[in-house]
């Protein structure tokens, strides 16, 4: 069966599609009221977000949308140091989608949903006339977390003199297997998409001395190192030899002439931590689900700095110096 | 033992101090990789590296990209490219630019898919965007020599295709003075070292053929120090780079080019410098004949960065209106152009 | 200009070759050399433009011996 302009009309259709597909699979007490708005327990602080799913193909290897759209939405919460609790998806369905695709990334949905321990409380569909090519389907995903009370400020803006930058495993891979699919390259790479909910709730449950963090995702590393110093108006210091990229993923890189650090990933994050909290946040990490290849991969100097101030430095392996700079372009493959 | 070595040559490159060595590099993956390994900062200040004019995308003049957008704005035409190209503006606009208001564009890794794309869809004409230097060139001849295998009508070249000897001539002619070149490592695996021995003895300035990895670099960079004033060839990256190159390669390009002038941005016309379909193979050509107009943007001194005259900081515009996003010239698009690794790296 | 980095064929048919760089496998056109089943190639766009010698490895330490004569 394939989704039909009736689908969205807000008739018997839609009615079938929601009960035979979406209430399926997301099956919870607050959606299951099927109400104009989902009303829910609160906090005194949330944290809110809201992100939009276009990935093409929708299925690639290591995920598929369905999970992307659950992974993003969390990751962005959990960056903030709060406990993702609500998530709510809008589906945008292009006519002529096979339904079975679309009930596999349902599925994929509900189920990374319980993984991450998010509850899907409202949703919503819409059918779309095929913008040509094969029919696909766009996901929004908005979330709602609980920061705890009395937890200390974490941003971009509070990197600290001193402070380890630590990152939770290797560069490009979701980058890596999208891309090799367009570009016909055949590999192994599997997307890394994955909530990170594990290795941040065990940071805060250990009082880990957080300053920021951020998941690394479309702009990579160099973007996000860029946004901290910055922000906080400070030079970051890396290191090329620690930098942890697969030897499948750099040569895929080679191939197109890109650069890991620019790659992005959708279950990755880096953060910096208070040098004394450092070796134990790098233990807790590396023990948490989807982050074994955790890694310290630079310093924060935020005193004695050179003139040339918010800049993230990469000293390279053979001893040499140079400014990463913020990405420019749509990180296009270079082969001439 | 070799990393003992390697690391007193670091030594010694971090503090030379005796006269002025200004090194070229004429290949724009050299220049990557330069950036890439921040070798910049490892070189004492009277050992100047210069980026030299072998970034292709760098040196195709405006009147080629207005040509492929004229061409890629044609119902029945479909023009293909590399994704460096994509970005860099005609006289008025980019094949990006041009992409977003319709016109037929598709970025590809290989000319080859050309051969596909004709092939599977004869209704339209694929037209690549042939530009690059010798190591490319024999892509292209493959590219065509499949062409007339499979009697493709509807497969063509727009091509743009530029040789390093002239313009090596030309930059030590012209340019701000150089002591030694870093010959191109690529370009070499496809004409031979041998060409390089010859310039170097015809010009007296010492040329080293280098692979691509940070310590080959530091090495050929050391050796074109003791060189200087010397002259004197090396070829250090002797795995991939024969005395005489690669024949077959050298034979397909002779079977479907000739030696031609060619216009590089900036610079104008250099005779003898480029190559276009011979004679009885210019119906591929999609209209590659008097594309010589050259309008680069106002203040825009990529032709004096080009031939080591000045360094990209040293342009007016540099890092102030042309950045990577804002590039007025070629130079500040293509990720292996001059002002882009400058920019991109810190270097100054 | 030119990306082009070593890889091992893993297969040859026809003018065509299957070439692996750490687990990516790129099929290439091996029409511009002599190549065999083990060879470590240079790829650019797409062709195979050189079979890497693999004697003369360019590592360190042999170019250090190239550069000898230089060294004082």
């Amino acid at each position: 069966m394939k989704v039909t302009m009736a689908h969205g009309s807000g008739g018997e259709s839609t009615s079938g599609l929601i009960k035979n597909v979406f209430a399926k699979y997301f099956n919870n007490d607050i959606l299951n009221r099927l109400e104009d708005s989902a009303v829910v327990p609160g906090n005194s602080r949330l944290a809110m977000t809201t992100d939009s799913f276009v990935v093409t193909p929708i299925e690639f290897p290591g995920g598929n949308i369905g999970r992307l759209s659950v992974c993003g939405t969390v990751n962005d919460l959990l960056m903030s140091g709060s406990k993702p609790m609500y998530i709510t998806c809008g589906f945008i369905l292009e006519e002529g989608l096979d339904l079975d695709d679309l009930e596999r990334q349902v599925k994929a949905l509900s189920e990374c949903a319980k993984e991450a321990g998010v509850t899907i409380v409202t949703g919503d569909t819409k059918v779309i006339e095929n913008r040509g090519g094969e029919p696909g389907l766009i996901i929004n995903t908005s979330g709602v977390g609980f920061i705890p009370d009395g937890s200390e400020a974490i941003g971009p803006s509070n990197l600290k003199d001193g402070d380890v930058i630590i990152l939770s495993g290797n560069l490009g891979d979701h980058h890596a297997a999208i891309l090799s699919k367009r570009m016909g390259i055949e590999n192994n790479i599997q997307s890394d998409a994955a909530p990170l909910t594990e290795a941040v709730g065990n940071l805060m449950a250990q009082k880990i001395r957080v300053h920021a963090m951020r998941d690394v995702t479309r702009g990579g590393l160099g973007t996000v190192l860029n946004e901290f110093a910055e922000s906080s108006d400070c030079e970051i210091d890396l290191y090329e030899e620690k930098l942890p990229v697969s030897s499948e993923v750099r040569d895929f890189c080679g191939l197109l002439g890109l650069d890991p650090i620019y790659m992005g990933n959708e279950g990755k994050f880096v953060l910096s931590v208070h040098a004394d909290d450092a070796k134990k946040a790098l233990s807790i990490i590396r023990g948490s689900k989807y982050c074994e290849n955790a890694v310290v991969i630079g310093e924060v100097k935020k005193n004695n700095r050179a003139v040339d101030m918010h800049r993230v430095i990469l000293n390279t392996a053979i001893g040499g110096k140079r400014v990463v700079g913020l990405m420019y372009g749509e990180g296009l493959p270079r082969i001439c | 033992m070799a990393d003992f070595d390697i690391k007193m040559i670091a030594e010694e490159l971090k503090n030379y101090d005796g006269e002025e060595v200004r090194i070229m590099e004429v290949c724009g993956t050299h220049t990557a990789a330069i950036s890439e390994n921040g070798i910049p900062s490892m070189l004492s200040e009277k050992i100047k590296l210069i980026s030299g004019p072998g970034c292709p995308v760098c040196v195709t003049v405006t009147a080629v990209i207005d040509k492929l957008i004229e061409l890629s704005m044609r119902s029945d035409t479909v023009v293909l490219t590399f994704g460096d190209l994509i970005r860099v503006k005609g006289t008025f606009k980019s094949l990006a630019e041009a992409k977003g208001e319709g016109a037929n564009v598709k970025m590809v890794y290989s000319p080859m898919e050309t051969v596909k794309l004709a092939k599977e869809d004869p209704s339209h004409t694929y037209v690549f965007a042939a530009i690059g230097f010798e190591t490319t060139t024999p892509v292209y001849a493959t590219v065509l020599e499949e062409a007339v295998k499979n009697n493709l009508n509807n497969l063509k070249l727009l091509t743009s295709l530029k040789t390093m000897p002239e313009v090596i001539r030309f930059v030590v002619k012209n340019g701000g003075g150089v002591d030694g070149f870093i010959a191109p490592g690529h370009v070499a695996t496809i004409t031979g070292s041998n060409i390089y021995k010859e310039l170097s003895k015809e010009l007296q300035i010492p040329f080293v053929v280098s692979g691509f990895e940070g310590t080959q670099l530091l090495l050929t960079i050391y050796s074109l120090v003791k060189m200087k004033g010397k002259g004197g060839f090396k070829n250090l990256y002797k795995s991939a780079v024969r005395e005489e190159g690669n024949i077959k390669a050298k034979e397909i390009i002779q079977k479907f080019f000739e030696p031609s002038d060619a216009s590089w941005r900036g610079m104008g016309k250099i005779p003898g410098s480029g190559l276009i379909l011979r004679e009885e193979y210019r119906k591929f050509d999609a209209g590659s004949d008097m594309l010589d107009e050259d309008n680069m943007p106002p203040g825009c001194r990529c032709a004096d960065v080009l031939v080591g005259k000045i360094k990209p900081a040293d342009c007016p515009l540099f890092g102030k209106k042309c950045t990577p996003d804002t590039a007025h010239g070629a130079c500040m698009v293509s990720t292996e152009g001059s002002c882009y690794n400058y920019f991109i790296s810190g270097r100054r | 200009m030119c990306v082009a980095i070593p890889g091992r064929v893993i297969s040859i048919d026809g003018r065509k070759a299957t070439v692996d760089f750490s687990g990516n496998t790129v099929i290439a056109d091996a029409g511009l050399v002599d190549t065999k089943v083990g060879d470590r190639v240079l790829v650019h766009a797409g062709c195979i433009i050189q079979t890497m010698n693999d004697e003369l490895a360019d590592e360190v330490e042999s170019l250090m011996k190239e550069i000898e004569d230089l060294s004082n």
